[in-house]
């Protein structure tokens, strides 16, 4: 399908609200913008944007854009793999699959990197021996939407990382918000895509609006506030291994785990058996974990990654070195969440550099 | 992935604190499993452990050697017989007994490190013409901490079985100290010889050094890794070591492939 | 059936008041366990010996001292509750400053008063088989000791931090997004995330977590603004004897 023009997006969430829908987006809520349920097009941050450092976030009241703003602290992660499910419940020794919640569920404003943070996802969970079954079901319930990145954080490198700013693949909509006179590209990414956009009022994109769309990617793309350098950067990390610099690294960081839970990529995970008191009946949940706690490696009652510096190197060695050697791509995006939402301030891209 | 409900179908303690189960699935038979691998086994409500495969029984269950180290371990070594447990798997790499034909074969046990090799061990019996000299030298902390005492008694009038204990009781009139003792001992002809490894970390490590040094090639030394592994299948993320999943690219992994990756402390 | 008794020492009852909160789990409990001691609950004084024992409060007194040894004795399962319990509570403050003055500013006649000098945990004095923190302590988390002490297993009680759980609440990062001073990445998860949820900092009611970096996080808050007065007020305020010195880190 050709590339369309729309005035407004209302009609767009209408529209999936009646192909059974719930539609999010971003808000803005508690002092930050983030995913939640949308009512209509006027929740969205119209005129806001997000000032993003190393360990800092504020909103910014900000011209006329309605998605002038970076990645959100929510991933996509949340809906495809939630922080914490149950896996079954056992009765007298028989087990019972705990039904997978897997909702329709259209997000609007998936940023390329996050995009790309699903295809690392789908390598992961569903590329190996022993697919997930729960994540193919939660995935293939969501309508995605994508929206060129036009304005990056101070933290992103997803230039670098080759994940963006415009998403090209993984989507089913494409939004590009367009200025003067204020409009959105659309562009469908497939046949869902198509016939949603086949249904909404519109005028066909012209040579300018497409001209106009691939300006705001290459602006973005020259204004990322962070890159990385890939190149050897694999095998450095296994040269770095016992360097000095994680032990340095180790001083500022708190192991406090927040790196990983707002990474779009990581994926690990710990299981929590128990039994309810009242009737006996055994139940496995599974929940988010991170490789920055002890018991992440507790064996015979002692972790082997016991000092911070360890634990450290594991994440980053994961994410640009050992992810590759098992996935056959990076497990980074270069979203730079782990950046903003590191309260000690730790920078990866700084800190690969150091490596060097 | 959800356990498979399995009966206790016998329960022999082996010694204070360790306890052989036979497993029997409610349903259908037992999947094959290979020498090596191991399943996650799951006591209701308590939690799930990775465990060796040590055997299969005459009537077709899993034979699974536990020590009660920690609450899951102790609530399996207390099911009665008759109880439900749960059971995934089998999982993960397993020892080649295919490359050992024609060679002299070298297995290595340090405590319960001897549970994953029973099966090994079983088959090279079973099949002794397939290989050359087969030399079995057990470690263990005192003389009470042996597994399968009659077995290595049996086994010990078909191979050369050298046993060796850090802290002898009075009635011990075998060797003493480390197993690294005695890997000098028995006799080994590098260039026709492979060995397969399993125990505490830094036990494998000094005999698969102590083997490397008498020319063994580190790709015939073979070990069996042990790491935190919560899922088994290489979702969880917890037992990663370097680039490996220990459950899906191990638990047993040629020296060749893991030497370096043991080196670097807290990797 | 088991059964289960609840002491209180030095602390404000809060942390008992946890077990009643519990309200339909409760019946549940009450079902499975025989509930032998509760003075907050019920009259009935049960002898000894109790499979599992909940004790409140930490030691300031002799008579304390006395007693937690006895219930140490008559317990299976000992199981220390809140602040108080696993850190001295909010009146070790006083192990930083002179009870005796404290004593004599407060009463007319100090001399009645029969007092230690330091208010400490009770695993300074007898050993414990598990230590439930918060201040109070979290009633998902004191359920959830009960059934595994009971069942013979290991509880589910992560040491790690309150982000963990902040992030997968889902709460934005008030530090980050706010500036708002928070203990979160130092301090113990179990509550839940209940502070941030509300967009207020923790105050590390839960004491310190597995491998807290006191350091780190207070080079952070020290640029918000906090000077040293303040970083000894939150560290000190709840679990002084674990807690109480990270301000100078």
């Amino acid at each position: 399908m050709e590339p369309i023009v729309l005035d407004t997006l209302d009609p767009l969430i209408e529209a999936l609200r009646e192909r059974g829908y719930a539609v999010v987006g971003p808000v803005v809520r508690d002092g930050v913008i983030r995913f939640a349920e949308l009512g209509s097009a006027a929740d969205l941050p119209t005129g806001w944007g997000d000032e993003q450092a190393p360990g800092a976030y504020r909103l910014r009241a900000r011209g006329e854009l309605v998605f002038g703003f970076a990645a959100s602290p929510d991933a996509v992660k949340r809906f495809t793999h939630p922080p914490r499910t149950s896996l079954f419940r056992m009765r007298d020794g028989v087990p019972e699959r705990a039904p997978v919640e897997a909702p329709k569920v259209a997000i609007l404003g998936v940023r390329a990197c996050d995009l790309a943070a699903l295809a690392v996802q789908d390598r992961v969970l569903l590329g190996g021996r022993y697919p997930d079954e729960a994540y193919r079901k939660r995935r293939a319930a969501l309508f995605l939407i994508a929206v060129t990145c036009a304005v990056p954080g101070g933290t992103c490198f997803c230039a670098s990382m080759g994940a963006g700013p415009r998403a090209v693949s993984g989507f089913e909509v494409a939004l590009t918000e367009l200025s003067g006179p204020h409009r959105f590209l659309a562009e469908s990414g497939g046949e869902r895509g198509a016939a949603l956009l086949a249904a909404l009022p519109s005028q066909p994109a012209a040579a300018a609006d497409l001209e106009a769309a691939r300006a705001v990617a290459e602006a973005a793309a020259g204004r990322m506030g962070r890159r990385v350098d890939l190149d050897g950067v694999r095998e450095r990390l296994v040269q770095q291994r016992e360097s000095p610099i994680w032990n340095d690294i180790a001083t500022r960081c708190l192991t406090c785990a927040n790196c990983t839970m707002v990474c779009p990529t990581c994926f690990c995970v710990t299981v929590e058996d128990g039994t309810d008191l009242a009737d006996g009946t055994a139940e496995r949940t599974e929940r988010w974990d991170s490789c920055f706690t002890l018991d992440f490696t507790e064996l015979g009652g002692a972790p082997v990654r016991a000092s911070g510096a360890a634990r450290y190197r594991q994440w980053l060695s994961h994410k640009f070195s050992t992810w590759v050697d098992q996935f056959g791509a990076y497990g980074c995006v270069g979203c730079g969440r782990c950046i903003t939402w590191c309260p000690a301030g730790i920078d990866i891209t700084e800190e690969l550099e150091r490596l060097r | 992935m959800i356990p498979a409900p399995y009966r206790v179908r016998s329960r022999r303690p082996d010694r204070a604190d360790t306890v052989t189960l036979v497993l029997e699935p409610v349903d259908g038979a037992c999947p094959p499993f290979l020498p090596g691998q191991f399943t996650m086994l799951y006591a209701p409500g308590v939690g799930e452990i990775p465990v060796s495969i040590s055997g299969r029984a005459r009537a077709g269950g899993y034979v699974q050697t536990i020590r009660a180290v920690g609450a899951v371990s102790r609530a399996l070594c207390h099911t009665p017989r008759g109880s439900l447990v749960g059971v995934r798997g089998p999982f993960g790499t397993h020892f080649d007994l295919a490359r050992a034909a024609g060679l002299d074969v070298v297995v290595a046990a340090g405590g319960l490190g001897l549970a994953p090799l029973r099966p090994v061990i079983r088959e090279l019996a079973a099949h002794r013409a397939r290989y050359g000299r087969i030399s079995l030298i057990v470690g263990a902390r005192t003389p009470d901490a042996l597994i399968y005492p009659r077995e290595l008694a049996r086994w010990g009038r078909r191979f050369d079985v050298r046993v060796t204990v850090d802290r002898p009781d009075r009635a011990w009139q075998g060797p003493t100290g480390l197993i690294t003792g005695l890997v000098g001992r028995i006799g080994v002809e590098p260039g026709r010889t492979c060995a397969f490894v399993c125990g505490p970390e830094i036990m494998m490590r000094a005999t698969a050094e102590e083997l490397l040094r008498r020319g063994i090639p580190a790709d015939r030394i073979v070990l069996s890794l042990e790491r935190n592994m919560k899922c088994g299948i290489g979702r969880c993320g917890h037992c990663q070591l370097g680039p490996l999943f220990t459950c899906l690219d191990g638990p047993v992994l040629g020296y060749d492939k893991v030497a370096g990756l043991l080196e670097v402390e807290q990797l | 059936m088991k059964k289960l008794a609840v002491f209180k020492l030095a602390s404000c009852d809060g942390c008992q008041l946890t077990l009643l909160d519990c309200e339909d789990e409760l019946l549940s409990v009450a079902a499975n366990v025989e509930i032998a001691y509760f003075l907050e609950a019920s009259s009935a004084r049960g002898e000894g010996p109790y499979d599992l024992s909940l004790v409140e409060g930490s030691i300031t007194t002799p008579e304390d001292l006395e007693r937690i040894r006895r219930i140490r004795r008559l317990s299976r399962h000992l199981v220390t509750i809140g602040a108080c319990a696993t850190a001295g509570g909010v009146q070790a403050l006083r192990n930083l400053a002179d009870v005796g003055e404290f004593a004599s500013i407060v009463y007319a006649r100090p001399g009645y008063i029969q007092t230690l000098d330091r208010s400490t945990p009770v695993s300074a004095h007898v050993s414990v088989d598990f230590e439930l923190r918060g201040c109070p302590i979290d009633r998902r988390q004191l359920l959830e000791v009960i059934a595994a002490l009971l069942a013979g297993r290991r509880p589910v009680v992560p040491t790690h931090s309150v982000c963990i759980e902040c992030k997968a609440r889902g709460n934005p990062c008030v530090l980050i997004a706010h500036g708002t001073p928070c203990l979160g990445p130092v301090t113990q998860a179990g509550c839940g995330a209940l502070c941030p949820a509300f967009n207020r900092g923790c105050f590390g009611c839960f004491g310190p977590m597995q491998s807290p970096n006191a350091a780190a996080l207070n080079a952070r808050l020290r640029a918000a603004g906090m000077d040293d007065e303040e970083l000894a007020r939150v560290y000190r305020t709840f679990n002084v004897t674990s807690f109480g010195g990270s301000c100078d880190a």
